[in-house]
C-alpha cells in the first residue's frame, strides 16, 4: 500500500472524515465553553473551541470538539467541575444519538441485559455481577476486573469508573439491570 | 509467524513486544504472566493452545497496559509504527485497543512497508477504528458479534453507541446487515458474525453458517468471541483459506462450550482448557 492509497478516492456513498471519531460538547453560555475549555486543556486532552454545525439548534455560538471515544471520561470530569454540557454529539452526525434500546434474556437463575454492544449478566438469587461481555474499548475489561464477583449493591457504577463510549453504553445496561432487579 | 496486538486492564503493566509462551496452564509474554480472563489476554490464551495443538510456532505478543484513557494504546500505536516496517509477520492481529482513526491510518501505513504484507485480522477496538477511517476492506477478516455488525452496517455511526435504532441487533436479520455492511464498504474481506447462528461471509455473500451445539449460557460469558477469534487466527497462520479458518473456529469454540458445560456465571477460562479436543473434532469434520 501506498500513502496515496489512504487518500485515494472513496465511493461518493461514505466520504472519509478524519473527524469520525471527534465530538462536540453543546453548552448554554459561552462563559462554560471558556471554563470547559480550560479544563480539559489542563487535564491534556486534545479539544478545539469551533462554532457549531448548523443541525446543532441548542446552546451558544461556540462548541468544543474533542475525542468522541473518551466521552464518558470527560462527561465525568466536566460535570465534577460543575460545568456538564446541554449536549455530546458526533461531528460527523450531530443527530445521531445513543443506543436506547435495550434486550433482555433471562436464563432462569441469570439475567442479563445488552445495550448496543455491551452485555452485563446478574445471579438473580444473591445480585451478584457473574459476567460482562462484548465492548472493544480498553476500559471495558477493567470495568470488568472491578465489577465481576460483586453484587449490584457493591459494585462500582461504569459511568464511574469507565472512560470510553463502551463504558458508557456498559453504563446504559447497568442502570438498566438495576432497574430490572429492583425489589 | 502470528502476531497478537492488544491491551490488559491494567495501567503499570509495561509495554512489550515479547514472544508469548504457555509454561503448564502459565501463559507468559515476555516473562510476565497473564490470566487468560478476558480481553486481548483471553484471546491470546485460545491462540496459544491453538498453536501447541496445529504444532505450530507461538504467537509474538504486542501488549500494553490501558484501563481506557488510551495513553497505553497511544504508545503502543506509535511502537508498531517504528518496529512493523522491519518486521516479518504472516497474520497480524489487532484487538482491543482504543480506536483512534488517526494513529489506525499510521499504523496501517507502516503495514503497508512490511514484505511480505501480512494477513490482517481485526476485532473489538481496533476493528471500530478500521471501519471508522474507511479502510476495513484493507483487512482479511472482521469478527464482530451482532451489537458490532450493526455498527458496521451503519454508515454514519461512529461507534455501536450510536447505531442508528432503525439498524436493528436483530439475529434474524444479519443477513441483511451483512450486505449493508459490504455496500458502504465496511467490511473486511471476510466476516465472521459471531451469534446464536455464526455466519462466516464475504463481498459474494454467505459462505457458511454454524448452528449447533448450542450453549445458550456462552451468550453471556466475556471473552467468548475472543476465544473464536483467537482460534482463527491461529488457523489461518496455519495456512487455511480464511472463510475456512473461520468457519472451523466458530466450530471449535462450540465443541469447547459444550465441554465445558458452561452457566451464565462461567467464565472464558473454563472453556480454554478444552480448545485442543474442540479444534480436533472440528478439523476433522
Amino acid at each position: 500500500m501506498s500513502i496515496l492509497d489512504l487518500f485515494r478516492k472513496k465511493d461518493s456513498r461514505q466520504p472519509v472524515d478524519s473527524q469520525v471519531d471527534r465530538g462536540l460538547l453543546v453548552f448554554a453560555h459561552t462563559s462554560e465553553v471558556i471554563r470547559a475549555e480550560k479544563l480539559l486543556k489542563a487535564a491534556g486532552w486534545t479539544i478545539k473551541v469551533m462554532g457549531p454545525p448548523p443541525e446543532i439548534q441548542k446552546g451558544c455560538d461556540l462548541v468544543v470538539e474533542f475525542p468522541l471515544m473518551e466521552k464518558l471520561n470527560i462527561l465525568r470530569t466536566l460535570t465534577e467541575s460543575g460545568t456538564p454540557p446541554l449536549e455530546i454529539v458526533p461531528v460527523t452526525g450531530p443527530l445521531l444519538a445513543p443506543v436506547d434500546l435495550f434486550q433482555v434474556k433471562d436464563f432462569g437463575n441469570h439475567i442479563m441485559v445488552r445495550a448496543a454492544n455491551m452485555k452485563i449478566t446478574v445471579e438473580k438469587s444473591t445480585r451478584i455481577i457473574v459476567n460482562i461481555s462484548g465492548g472493544g474499548c480498553p476500559d471495558v475489561p477493567y470495568i470488568a476486573t472491578q465489577l465481576i464477583g460483586r453484587t449490584l449493591e457493591e459494585a462500582p457504577a461504569p459511568r464511574d469508573i469507565g472512560h470510553t463510549l463502551c463504558g458508557y453504553a456498559l453504563d446504559l445496561a447497568h442502570q438498566e439491570i438495576l432497574r430490572q432487579c429492583s425489589p | 509467524m502470528l502476531a497478537i496486538v492488544g491491551t490488559v486492564p491494567d495501567p503499570d503493566f509495561p509495554l512489550l513486544d515479547a514472544p508469548v509462551t504457555l509454561e503448564g496452564k502459565v501463559l507468559l509474554v515476555g516473562d510476565h504472566v497473564i490470566a487468560p480472563d478476558r480481553g486481548t489476554p483471553a484471546l491470546l490464551g485460545a491462540t496459544a493452545q491453538a498453536c501447541i495443538h496445529l504444532g505450530m510456532d507461538m504467537p509474538h505478543a504486542f501488549l500494553v497496559g490501558d484501563e481506557g484513557l488510551g495513553k497505553g494504546s497511544r504508545d503502543l500505536y506509535a511502537h508498531l509504527v517504528n518496529v512493523l516496517p522491519e518486521r516479518s509477520y504472516a497474520t497480524l492481529v489487532f484487538h482491543y485497543l482504543q480506536p483512534d482513526v488517526d494513529w489506525h491510518n499510521k499504523v496501517l501505513l507502516s503495514v503497508g512497508e512490511m514484505h511480505p504484507r501480512p494477513r490482517l485480522v481485526a476485532d473489538a477496538g481496533f476493528m471500530y477504528a478500521a471501519k471508522m477511517s474507511g479502510e476495513a476492506s484493507a483487512y482479511d477478516l472482521f469478527t464482530p458479534d451482532v451489537g458490532e455488525l450493526a455498527f458496521l452496517a451503519d454508515e454514519a455511526a461512529p461507534h455501536p453507541f450510536y447505531t442508528r435504532g432503525f439498524i436493528l441487533q436483530d439475529e434474524t436479520r444479519t443477513p441483511e446487515l451483512i450486505r449493508r455492511t459490504y455496500e458502504y464498504d465496511n467490511g473486511a474481506a471476510c466476516l465472521l458474525v459471531k451469534g446464536s447462528t455464526d455466519i462466516v461471509s464475504d463481498r459474494t455473500g454467505e459462505l457458511a453458517r454454524i448452528t449447533g451445539p448450542s450453549e445458550e449460557a456462552m451468550e453471556a460469558m466475556g471473552g467468548t468471541g475472543d476465544t473464536i477469534t483467537g482460534m482463527a487466527c491461529a488457523l489461518i497462520e496455519y495456512g487455511l483459506p480464511v472463510p475456512d479458518a473461520a468457519r472451523i473456529a466458530a466450530q471449535a469454540n462450540r465443541y469447547a462450550g459444550q465441554l465445558a458445560k458452561p452457566d451464565p456465571g462461567s467464565q472464558i477460562s473454563d472453556l480454554i482448557p478444552h480448545i485442543p479436543l474442540a479444534l480436533s473434532k472440528a478439523m476433522n469434520q
